[in-house]
Order: structure tokens, then C-alpha cells, then sequence
């Protein structure tokens, strides 16, 4: 699978954060980062509470305070409460009524925060969701909010599912993850992907890429759960969530010896040739 | 002609596999045996004088069709059963070949009954072979999403098959999981239901692992008044009214014992108490799910009593082995709301524990591990003595226990005999080591284990 040039892996925009202040900190910061966790209850099924637990736990391990708010069907969302918002995957059936709610009650306050430089993490379901519409293996169509430039469609049932360990370079680095998905998701010009497939499928399977940007929103299909051993990633994200009302951050270290081993562990077990495919 | 080779020809594979001591030697024969003979399966089942049950679901099928088979041996009945861990069709037509004499004809045919633990997704396939006379349903929660797809998906391939199941069928539901309890709608013979209805037992609010939150028919969030554990509970549906029916086998009371537990359960022929060297309310269902399906075949309630009593704990669930002076429990790890309920019931006396985690990632075990972080590993957080981390994944778990609160610098080691060495040897003597596998990893510390216990090997520990 030929990795993608560099020129095409940067050539989107990415903008400075359109309000930092005059007063920029550079030391440690001592903020709140208040997280907005969209549908968890209906969007969980890849194990996704693990991303929460990490930004949670990469918070309050440098003192910043961590406040989670959960916004279900029907709540509505106010794009100036929150500094990060995740979305996780679900079921087919979840996913439909989920639609609805994102196309009825959130998604024009969700475009206001994404166009405003709001960062945000859609995963697997979640990052579908994001783009145009979804066509699903029977041929219903699944309209999307739009925030992404790109749309997703399952080429029927008889289709192989993209199932497996996946990396994929971001920035110069790795990341790590497990994808599953039917669909194939094609971008559009204004988005441009996460990363360059190393191994595995990625969006589609044919173009190399995996994933999305859009200013500060980023879809991925990587679970396992993503942000635990992606810590780069993690803290890539908490600075952009508070770099908005703080200014540029500079995150303090933390002891991440046993993040480091699960990711070079899953970076090693996905590049290997597998050899081993007993089955039960 | 062909069913007597297909016969012989399973016969020593089975043999040879067992000489040359590979993996129990439970899938290679059955495989044989359907390519000689495609149709076996069909043909050896309608010969069943008692005709056949089958145990399907996520959690407890290999624990529940034990129990189900020593409550059969306790009737006078002559139980044909596949081996455990081997439930796809494969396991089914090796149990028929490998209980048949080379003629393809069964001794005390009268008694015979096939009792077949069956995979979620193979179920539909085995049942139109052997034509069951009653199909129990245990449960259904998230496993190994790379391999079955949603939970959703294999709930629709059991009601699609459902409505093709002749009326004679009988279906044993679990009335305490919605998913499970909603398969009544579909359902065209009789049905017998059985749940927990002591509410002491209730486990607090839902758990992350639990899954059918929602009702199928209609949409609506359900309600529940108990929740046992996972979404198993005493639950209610707001928008169309359905809800949890009453069952006709109940576990009415649960206490913990020393080295189990005793449960009272109630059947329509009367009350049943007794005692199980298996601890947690998990196995609390799977006694009442093997009664119920006993109350489905016919059997009186002395031998349900019998039975249950003298079960054993199933290979790699709750095994019990002595290694240099120490107890060692396996405990097989599964998924979310399995691993949960192991968590709750090693923990439930307070008491710090030893322990030994092992994840592989092989096709058997859920090559997709993100199932770690629904696991409740929390609450191990203070009732943790001494933890070794093994397997293929073993950062991954030790990254998701260090999130858990049990150590920045966790003990971990790939090689599965130094991994249960190290493990046993920071527990005292006379004291127990809980080790909790992925089921590919279970085989290895199984085997290991075994060795060590100077027991057997490991396909002799499933009788």
C-alpha cells in the first residue's frame, strides 16, 4: 500500500488558534479542560471509555482540572462550554438515531464550535458520522452532519470488513490502534487525512490514508482504545483543547514507561508478518 | 457405507491427535468426519432415543451443558456431548461420531440424548442438522466484536432462525436479559424461562460492559428496579410496555459458602436447594439455566437436585489445581461482562489477592483487545497482593490495570511458565493464586499448570 507524500499529508489548512490572548503562558498551565462526551451511553461499543479515562487521567496528572460532561439524545450542546468534545462508534442501530439527534438538535451549535477552531476526536461510528452521509450494506442511506469533507459507503454485504491491528504515521510518529469497519470512507477536497497507512486498511483500503482533519476536529477509525497508547496523541489534543482559552501550553511530562511498551508491543505485533492464525 | 468411514475416520483422528497430545484433539476429527460424510450430523441425531438440546448464548454455555449433563446421567439418561471449546459444527459431528459404534448405531439408543454447547453465530446451522427438541439462550452481551459483529447482529440471526423452528422446539430464555427475554416474541412452541428473583443479589447501577440497554421493539431506554449484573437484571421497557417475565425457574435465595456457594432454586415441581463448589452469581444462573432446561426435557426435580450437587467445576472455569502448596484457580476470561463478574466474585470477601492476568489477541481469544477497557478493573484497586501480567498483550493489559490504579510499574513477563512461576512464587504458601486467561492463554497455563499438579493432560479434565 504506497504511503502518501508528504506534501499531500500537510497540504491542508491548519490555522492558528483564532482567539489566543495577549496573555500567552508558556510555563505548566494550571487550567480546566472541560470535555463534552457526545452520546456515551449510544456511542460506546469499541471500548472507547478508555479515551475518556486518558484525557482524564493526562489532566490530573499535571493538576488541570478535568471536568466531563455527558450529552445525550435531545441535549443540546453549547459550542462555548466546552474545550474538547469526543465521539466514540456504536451499532448500526444506535448510529441511525444518533443521525437524527445530530442532524435535528446539535449540529448546526456542533459546526459553529468546529468552525471556530473547537478541537474535537470522532472515532470509528462517530467519525462516519461526521462527513456527508453513510451508505450502509443494504443500500440505506445514513445522512451525516457534514462537519467532514468526505462520505462513507459499505459496497454490500458479500464486501470484506477492514478487521485488524493498524498503524499509521501522524506528524513524523506512530499511532497505534485496531480498526473494524465495512465502510469505506472517500475524502473530499477541505479534509485532508490523519495519517498514511503503515499497515493495515485505513479509510478505504486503496488511497494509503487513514482518518481526517478538519481545522481542530479529527475522525480516525483506530480503537483499542486509541488515546491510552497513542500518549502523544492524547497530549496533542489536551494542548489544542486549552490552548484556546489559555494560550499556547506546554504539557509537563509524565511517567508513561508502561503507554510507551503498549505502543511499541502493538507497533511490533501489527508490522510483523503473522505467521500464527490458529483458530478456536 | 460412508457414515462408517466418516465414522473410523474420526475415530482415529481422534486417536492419533490424542497420541500426539495437540490441543485436546477436539476440532480435527469433527472436520474429518463431515468431509466423508456431509450429512452425519443429521443422520446420527434423528438415531437419539431422547433427541437433542442445545446450549447457546455469549456467557456459561460450557458450565451450563456440564451441569445439564450430570443432571441427564442423574435421570438414568445416556448424554452424547461435544467437548468444551470446540461448539461449532465441527465439535457437534465429532461427539455424534465418537459416541457411535462403527455401524452408526448407539448403545441404549432409548437413553441417549444430545446435549450440544453451540457458538452464537453457528447455532442456526447445528439446529437445522440436529433438529433439537429445545434450544436454551443464556445470555448476550458484547464478545469479540471482530469476530461476531455487534451484539444487534447476532441478536437478528437468532430471531431470523426462530421463526423457522417447528413448534415442537422448546425454548429455555433467560428472562432477566431483555435480548435474550424479547426471543419469546418470535418464539412458536412453549418456553421456559428462568432468572434471579432474590434481589440481595443486585449488583448496583449498570455496568460500563452492559449492552442492551435499549429495547429492541421499540427504542426506549429500559428501566430496571434490580440489576444483577451486566444488563441482566429486573428490567422494564417505558415505551411498549414490555417486561421482564415472570420465570418459571427462579433462583429464589443465594448464599456464599466456603469454596462456593448454595442456592435454593425454584421449579414447577418443587424447590431444589443445593450446594456448588462454584462461586458467583454468574454460576447462580447458569444452575438455574441447567434446571430450566432439565424442567424443558422432562426431568424430575430429584434428579435436577442430584445433579447440580454433584457438579465439578468446567475445565479453566474456577478450576481448582494444588502447585507447591498453593491453590491456583483459572479462571477463564472472556469478555467484558465476564470478566466483570470473575472481578466481583474474587474480590467479595474483602481480601487481598494474588493474581496473574494473561491477554493474548489470537482469533480464538478476540484478536481486538479494546474490550480491556469495559472491563471494571477498578474494582481490583486495593484488593490486590501481588500482580504478574502475561500474554501476548501483556502491556496492553498492564497499561489498562495501571488505569485501575494497581501500579505504574506492573510486573510483566511474555513467557507463560515464567509468568505463573513468578506468580506462584510471590504467593504464600497455603495461599491461592487466581489466574485469569484469555481462552488461548488459558490452554497454555492449563496445560502448564497441569503439568506441575501432576495432573493429566488438559483433554482429560473435561469429563
Amino acid at each position: 500500500m504506497p504511503a502518501l507524500s508528504e506534501p499531500e499529508r500537510s497540504a491542508g489548512p491548519v490555522e492558528e488558534p483564532a482567539l489566543s490572548g495577549p496573555e500567552r503562558s508558556a510555563g505548566p498551565v494550571e487550567g480546566t479542560l472541560r470535555l463534552a462526551h457526545l452520546y456515551p451511553k449510544l456511542m460506546n461499543i469499541y471500548g472507547d471509555r478508555g479515551n475518556i479515562m486518558c484525557f482524564e487521567r493526562r489532566c490530573r496528572g499535571r493538576d488541570i482540572a478535568f471536568e466531563l460532561t455527558e450529552l445525550s439524545l435531545g441535549d443540546a450542546f453549547d459550542p462555548a462550554a466546552y474545550d474538547l468534545v469526543f465521539v466514540g462508534g456504536a451499532q448500526d442501530a444506535e448510529q441511525r438515531r444518533v443521525a437524527d439527534d445530530l442532524r435535528d438538535v446539535k449540529g448546526e451549535a456542533l459546526r459553529e464550535y468546529v468552525e471556530g477552531d473547537g478541537v474535537m476526536l470522532a472515532v470509528c461510528g462517530g467519525y462516519q458520522l461526521m462527513g456527508a452521509h453513510y451508505r450502509s450494506a443494504d443500500g440505506a442511506q445514513l445522512p451525516g452532519v457534514g462537519l467532514l469533507d468526505l462520505w462513507t459507503e459499505h459496497p454490500g454485504p458479500n464486501a470484506r470488513r477492514f478487521i485488524g491491528n493498524v498503524v499509521i504515521e501522524w506528524e513524523g510518529e506512530t499511532l497505534v490502534g485496531f480498526e473494524n469497519h465495512g465502510g469505506r470512507t472517500h475524502l473530499g477536497p477541505r479534509a485532508r487525512p490523519l495519517g498514511s497507512v503503515v499497515t493495515g486498511f485505513g479509510n478505504n483500503g486503496g488511497d494509503g490514508g487513514e482518518g481526517a482533519v478538519y481545522r481542530n476536529l479529527y475522525g480516525t477509525y483506530l480503537h483499542g482504545s486509541l488515546l491510552p497508547k497513542n500518549p502523544h496523541f492524547a497530549d496533542h489534543l489536551i494542548a489544542l483543547a486549552l490552548a484556546k482559552r489559555n494560550g499556547d501550553v506546554r504539557l509537563a511530562p509524565l511517567d508513561d514507561m508502561v503507554e510507551e511498551q503498549a505502543h511499541s508491543e502493538a507497533l511490533h505485533l501489527a508490522t510483523r508478518r503473522s505467521i500464527i492464525r490458529r483458530g478456536g | 457405507m460412508r457414515l462408517t468411514a466418516a465414522i473410523i475416520a474420526a475415530r482415529a483422528t481422534a486417536a492419533l491427535s490424542r497420541g500426539l497430545r495437540r490441543g485436546g484433539g477436539t476440532a480435527l476429527p469433527g472436520l474429518v468426519a463431515e468431509r466423508v460424510d456431509p450429512g452425519l450430523e443429521r443422520t446420527l441425531a434423528a438415531r437419539l432415543g431422547q433427541g437433542s438440546a442445545l446450549v447457546t448464548g455469549t456467557n456459561g454455555k460450557t458450565t451450563t451443558a456440564r451441569l445439564v449433563r450430570g443432571i441427564c446421567r442423574e435421570a438414568g439418561l445416556r448424554p452424547v456431548a461435544n467437548r468444551e471449546g470446540s461448539n461449532m459444527m465441527r465439535g457437534v459431528a465429532a461427539a455424534l461420531a465418537e459416541s457411535a459404534s462403527w455401524d452408526g448405531r448407539f448403545r441404549a439408543p432409548g437413553k441417549r440424548v444430545g446435549l450440544f454447547e453451540v457458538d452464537e453465530a453457528t447455532m442456526p446451522l447445528v439446529a437445522r442438522a440436529v433438529e433439537p427438541r429445545a434450544v436454551l439462550f443464556t445470555n448476550l452481551f458484547r464478545d469479540q466484536l471482530d469476530r461476531y459483529g455487534e451484539v444487534e447482529t447476532v441478536a437478528t440471526l437468532w430471531r431470523t432462525a426462530l421463526r423457522s423452528f417447528p413448534a415442537e422446539v422448546t425454548l429455555v430464555l433467560n428472562a432477566d436479559d431483555p435480548a435474550v427475554a424479547s426471543l419469546s416474541d418470535v418464539a412458536l412452541g412453549r418456553v421456559v424461562l428462568y432468572g434471579v428473583d432474590d434481589e440481595t443479589q443486585a449488583g448496583g447501577p449498570l455496568e460500563h460492559a452492559a449492552d442492551a440497554r435499549w429495547c429492541y421493539a421499540c427504542g426506549a431506554e429500559l428501566e430496571y428496579t434490580v440489576v444483577f449484573y451486566g444488563h441482566l437484571g429486573h428490567w422494564r421497557c417505558p415505551g411498549c410496555r414490555r417486561a421482564r417475565p415472570t420465570p418459571d425457574v427462579a433462583v429464589s435465595s443465594l448464599m456464599t459458602a466456603d469454596d462456593g456457594m448454595s442456592v435454593t432454586l425454584t421449579t414447577p415441581t418443587g424447590e431444589v436447594t443445593v450446594r456448588l463448589p462454584l462461586a458467583g452469581l454468574y454460576n447462580a444462573y447458569n444452575a438455574a439455566a441447567a434446571a430450566a432446561l432439565a424442567v424443558a426435557l422432562g426431568i424430575e426435580t430429584g434428579a435436577i437436585e442430584r445433579g447440580l450437587a454433584g457438579a465439578t467445576a468446567a475445565f479453566g472455569r474456577q478450576e481448582r489445581l494444588t502447585v507447591d502448596g498453593r491453590a491456583v484457580q483459572v479462571i477463564l476470561a472472556k469478555n467484558p461482562a465476564g470478566v466483570n463478574q470473575v472481578i466481583r466474585t474474587i474480590t467479595a470477601d474483602g481480601a487481598p489477592k494474588h493474581l496473574a492476568v494473561f491477554l493474548n489477541d489470537d482469533i480464538a481469544d478476540g484478536r481486538d483487545i479494546s474490550w480491556i477497557w469495559d472491563v471494571d478493573f477498578e474494582l481490583l484497586s486495593g484488593n490486590v497482593a501481588s500482580l504478574v501480567v502475561s500474554g501476548r498483550r501483556a502491556w496492553d493489559m498492564a497499561l489498562r490495570l495501571k488505569y485501575a490504579g494497581l501500579g505504574e510499574r506492573p510486573d510483566v513477563e511474555h513467557d507463560a511458565a515464567l509468568a505463573l512461576r513468578r506468580a506462584i512464587d510471590a504467593t504464600p504458601e497455603g495461599g491461592t493464586l487466581y489466574v485469569v486467561p484469555t481462552y488461548t492463554a488459558m490452554l497454555d497455563a492449563r496445560n502448564i499448570l497441569g503439568r506441575w499438579a501432576g495432573r493429566g493432560a488438559f483433554w482429560e479434565g473435561d469429563g
